[in-house]
């Protein structure tokens, strides 16, 4: 067994000849993490004692003839997700020391497939951010290029998953937070339709945007994944009442009858040529698989990313008003009053980005901003969703860069939040409009740096973006290319 | 792009953002070194969303959310939830089975 090149289904056609059990796969995955997470910094918190206890229980139904789908495989989990009895610090300092007293219904739902959760991943603080440098706790870095950044927020997931530290992971993606990392890291990450997965128990940033998804090594183990957490839940009103499909059915080696668009708005200045020549080639690789390629346009485009900064930090202005110092969390010490022990909690609590992000979000909903801003912003949302319609009335699904640029270097966009937000520029829209999107590496640039290609479909159409990646996926590994 | 203006219009340039009011109103307590940081990076950042401004939106219904649902309903059934014992273990103060907070009425 090779844990490095271990995937999801891999590990369970192991478990199921009983060639390992989970526990060894297990302790395997922790000899990994201690040997490499000193540099990488992609765990915040490990459980080991808790995973082996879990492992044993799997590897005992197994042997009872009791396995289920995902019995003794173990998974990372960001940091933002309720495990029971497990630290949740959203990567910051206010919430240190807590613990989460009950299971996402994600969490519940892996669990009942008999998923292992080794432990817990960085994130920028409450999400916010596409590096991890804005995690109050450590630096993740990039395991291809240890001088650059890993991508953000779910940098701790896409992190441990390229550097062989666990299988697959589960992130949240608000504005690209799981697309964007996974291209960045050399991962699959999918970001599911909005409704598709349940977000009780994850901690909320922007409400209508947020969704939890997968980051793993192969698009099959992402079509595993979401066949699990997928479906309808009365805890999260917005999670759809949809048959969930088994997702690893559908996929194929060609993509025969497939319409693919390429949004010519995502072929700007702008985009590095390294990036854009390697997406480049798996369109031509797309076309040879018998995909039909053609040109579509999303006008709007270039005004998605100041169409979020609105809309996520208004939402996010409203949920962090949760975190007050009176019911979890940090509180500061030597407040006369209810008010000042806010103002210092809050202050005290959340770290420069959050503070931004919190300030811009109270302002556009302020009176007297509120309609030229939030109440605009919604209207442009109208637009952007539109453009996705109009694009797949006559497309099953869209190729894009899913990020402009490379791994930047950490630090090189620490100084100026508005780069750093540009760094979602072609993720963003996806959350806006509530599709689905998909980022499969396709390729490197000539440093060695990982390349995704976004696959975005419409809304719940994840069986088709999932058979596009999973057939350049196959394509690109019989070429050597990626 | 031109064209008609939106109600963005309306937003006055020189009442740009006042970041140590609006602190106040999100019950942010920064200090002044925060406070001028902040100031200049949100000038900046509330210019580049401005950018919206360039687009005629009137007849354009805005979207709340992307998916939006009718209410949801559940039978009104009484079901356990979180019991005090756990809710309160997080508690940074408590007391009397209750959050623990510094005095609120004179």
């Amino acid at each position: 067994m090779n844990i490095g090149t271990l995937t999801i289904c891999g590990a369970l056609e192991e478990l199921r000849a009983g060639r390992c059990g989970s526990e060894e796969l297990v302790k395997e995955l922790i000899a990994v993490i201690r040997r490499r997470d000193p540099e990488i910094g992609a765990y915040l918190s490990l459980d080991e004692e808790s995973a082996l206890t879990q492992a044993k229980e799997a590897d005992r139904a197994r042997a009872a003839g009791q396995a289920r789908r995902l019995s003794g495989i173990p998974l990372a989990i960001k940091d933002i997700l309720n495990v029971r009895g497990q630290p949740c610090t959203c990567g910051s300092r206010i919430l240190q020391g807590y613990t989460a007293p009950y299971d996402a219904t994600v969490i519940a739902k892996l669990r009942a497939e008999g998923a292992v959760f080794l432990g817990r991943t960085n994130m920028d603080e409450f999400a916010m951010g596409s590096s991890t440098e804005n995690s109050a706790f450590q630096l993740t870095r990039n395991p291809r290029d240890p001088s650059r950044v890993p991508g953000g927020s779910s940098g701790g997931s896409a992190a441990a998953v390229a550097a062989d530290e666990a299988l697959a992971a589960l992130g949240s993606d608000t504005g690209g937070s799981i697309r964007q990392p996974a291209a960045l890291c050399g991962c699959v990450g999918l970001k599911p339709t909005y409704g598709r997965v349940s977000r009780y128990g994850l901690v909320a940033f922007a409400s209508s945007l947020d969704q939890i998804g997968p980051i793993t090594k192969t698009v099959r183990d992402a079509a595993l994944l979401l066949s699990v957490i997928a479906g309808r839940d009365e805890r999260d009103s917005t999670s759809v009442d949809l048959a969930v499909p088994d997702y690893t059915t559908g996929l194929t080696n060609d993509l025969r009858g497939l319409r693919l668009g390429l949004p010519r708005e995502c072929f700007v200045a702008g985009i590095s040529p390294d990036v854009e020549a390697t997406v480049r080639r798996a369109v031509d690789q797309c076309r040879a698989l018998g995909a039909e390629i053609v040109e579509v346009s999303l006008p709007h485009t270039e005004y998605a990313i100041p169409t979020y900064y609105i809309i996520a930090t208004a939402e996010a202005s409203a949920n962090l008003a949760r975190f007050d110092g009176v019911r979890y969390g940090l509180r500061a010490p030597e407040a006369a009053n209810p008010i000042e022990m806010y103002g210092k909690t809050r202050a005290a609590g959340f770290g420069p980005e959050v503070k931004r992000r919190v300030i811009l979000g109270t302002y556009v909903l302020s009176g007297g901003y509120h309609d030229a801003y939030y109440l605009s912003a919604q209207k442009v949302r109208t637009l952007i969703a539109r453009d996705f319609e109009n694009a797949f009335a006559t497309c099953h699904a869209l190729l894009t860069p899913t990020t402009p640029t490379a791994a930047f270097r950490i630090g090189e966009k620490t100084s100026d939040p508005l780069q750093m937000y540009l760094a979602d520029i072609f993720t963003a829209p996806a959350n806006l409009a509530g599709i689905c999107g998909l980022s499969a590496p396709c390729g490197q640039t000539p440093d060695g740096l990982p390349v995704g290609l976004q696959i975005l479909g419409p809304v719940f159409g994840e069986a088709n973006i999932l058979r596009v990646g999973h057939a350049l996926e196959q394509a690109l590994a019989g070429d050597g290319a990626a | 792009m031109t064209g008609p203006r939106n109600s963005a219009e309306k937003i006055n340039p020189a009442c740009g953002i006042d970041v140590a009011y609006v602190a106040r109103l999100a019950r942010l307590q920064l200090n002044a070194d925060e406070l001028a940081t902040l100031q200049g990076q949100l000038e900046q950042i509330v210019e580049f969303v401005r950018k919206i401004r360039e687009l005629d939106l009137s007849g354009v219904p805005p979207t709340s959310h992307a998916r939006v649902t009718p209410n949801v309903f559940r039978a009104d059934e009484v079901r356990p939830g979180l019991d005090s014992e756990t809710t309160l273990a997080n508690a940074p103060a408590h007391a009397y089975g209750q959050f623990a907070v510094p005095k609120i009425v004179e």
